[in-house]
């Protein structure tokens, strides 16, 4: 579901006299249907840059890096567009949203994206909010006043509220507490059974031994010439 | 993935604009803009003042005469349109949201009449359907129903903003142009006014160029994002991908300037 050959990324900072710096080289990995593949590797190395290419947030400097039948690394914006409308999710450590929609819309908005009609889609939002613990006197309140741990939940909701076919997630039992980083793991669970690819960062030992299939050292794509 | 491939190869883009040039004798208004709008789509424009954003768009939308280049609207050759035409479609399939809202607004015609005269300019003859229909809209952007009847004159700068916005709306048009809409906007009718956008370009498949300033409010509310710079565009992609890493230099500058709230 997620291939990706001979990739490399590099930064150019052109108000930093125009400083090179090459992050990552000849990155390689594959990621089928119903696996979870584990990113691992020192704060730095590399993870989340890797996640963001494949997301289509960065750029890559060379190489190929399929998702689905799209090739991210040579995409116009449109097609990237589709890709993360129906077969790339992402749940970020950030949850970024318009301020004053309320959580409940958050949630169903990836649904409502696809066409889902509106009843539907909130009513998958609300099944799993409940499941993700949010009370749901706080459905109709925008998340921006929730707390980090909270504001967290609604981001998972929302990357778990379409199914899509390959998933990234960064950190996405981070700060919670044990029966809803339970809630989280099982959702994961669930996606690999429904045959999701997915690609994660877990800093959470248990998490990753649970869920992870294999686990892939970014240290390795690290250029030998940097530092 | 086979039947996305099918959608791509039959679907055209809504506007489709190469090489547009307009000069100020000799100064450079916009140059060589190309770029294609596709239905659904909300196309950020950022810059900073003097970077020709607004030309760009005035001459995109007819209001000032482009020097060189192409614009095909749904298939139709805009710069070579007759005027009767381009006015035609400005009152149907287009909107145009002024920066200064005095621009877009009848000011001596009440705010229910603002909103009530572009659905009779299309047809619209029942009374109380009018009112109605524009009652829900000054609803929608909050404005409320005790002041349909009042000049916009008598409104603040953030509520004839809004106005303008309903006025435009209202007809549901296909395409929308907004010069720095919400400019001039308190943070939370801002706030608002951007889930509206959201919901209409959802709903409707409404294809959006926003010209601003504001970083926020494109990471928000666009899909792609051109920048411009003395004229020209110097980078364009997915927004959140122009914004996270830039390659341009002056990109790349205009992101680090941001104040981080």
């Amino acid at each position: 579901m997620i291939r990706i050959e001979n990739l490399s990324k590099s930064f150019t900072l052109h108000n930093q006299g125009g400083a090179v710096i090459p992050v990552m080289t000849g990155v390689a990995l594959t990621v089928s249907a119903g696996e979870c593949v584990g990113l691992t590797g020192q704060s730095g190395a590399g993870k989340s840059t890797l996640m963001r290419m494949v997301y289509g947030n960065y750029l890559t400097a060379g190489g190929r890096l399929v998702v689905g039948d799209t090739d991210v690394a040579s995409a116009e914006p449109r097609q990237i567009i589709a890709l993360r409308r129906h077969t790339l999710g992402y749940v970020s450590q950030f949850l970024r949203v318009v301020p004053r929609v309320p959580t409940l819309d958050v949630v169903a908005e990836p649904l409502l994206a696809l066409g889902t009609p509106a009843t539907e889609a909130r009513g998958r939002a609300a099944s799993l909010l409940k499941r993700l613990n949010i009370p749901d006197r706080l459905w109709a309140l925008s998340p921006t006043t929730f707390s980090g741990g909270e504001q967290q939940r609604v981001n998972i909701a929302r990357g778990f509220a379409h199914a899509y076919p390959a998933l990234l997630l960064d950190e996405p039992t981070a700060s919670l507490d044990a029966a809803n980083r339970e809630v989280v793991l099982t959702l994961i669970e669930e996606a690999k059974a429904r045959g999701a690819a997915i690609l994660g960062i877990f800093h959470d030992e248990g998490a990753r031994a649970r869920v992870c299939d294999r686990l892939v050292d970014v240290t390795g794509f690290t250029p030998k010439a940097a530092a | 993935m086979t039947v996305m491939g099918k959608v791509v190869a039959t679907e055209q883009p809504l506007l489709k604009v190469e090489g547009l040039t307009k000069r100020y004798g000799p100064r450079i208004g916009c140059a060589d803009v190309s770029f294609d709008l596709w239905p659904g789509e909300v196309l950020g424009i950022v810059g900073e003042s003097g970077s020709g954003k607004s030309t760009l768009l005035s001459c995109l939308a007819g209001h000032q005469r482009a020097d060189l280049g192409r614009v095909s609207y749904d298939g139709r050759d805009v710069l070579a349109m007759s005027e009767t035409e381009r006015r035609r479609l400005s009152r149907t399939d287009w909107a145009y949201v002024h920066q200064n809202p005095r621009d877009g607004l009848r000011m001596g015609v009440s705010a229910g009449g603002n909103v009530g005269e572009r659905l009779m300019a299309v047809g619209a003859r029942h009374y109380g359907e009018i009112r109605g229909k524009a009652l829900d809209w000054l609803g929608r952007v909050e404005i409320a129903a005790d002041r349909v009847d009042d000049r916009p004159s008598a409104f603040s700068g953030g509520m004839q903003q809004r106005l303008q916005i309903a006025r435009n709306l209202v007809t549901s048009p296909r395409l929308v142009c907004m010069d720095e809409p919400t400019g001039g906007l308190d943070v939370s009718v801002q706030a608002r006014l951007l889930d509206l956008l959201r919901g209409l370009v959802r709903d409707l498949g409404l294809s959006v160029i926003i010209v601003t300033h504001d970083l926020a409010v494109v990471r928000l509310l666009a899909h792609r994002l051109m920048v411009m710079k003395s004229g020209r565009v110097v980078e364009q992609g997915l927004t959140d991908q122009v914004l996270d890493d830039p390659q341009h230099a002056y990109t790349q500058l205009l992101v680090s300037s941001v104040l981080q709230v």
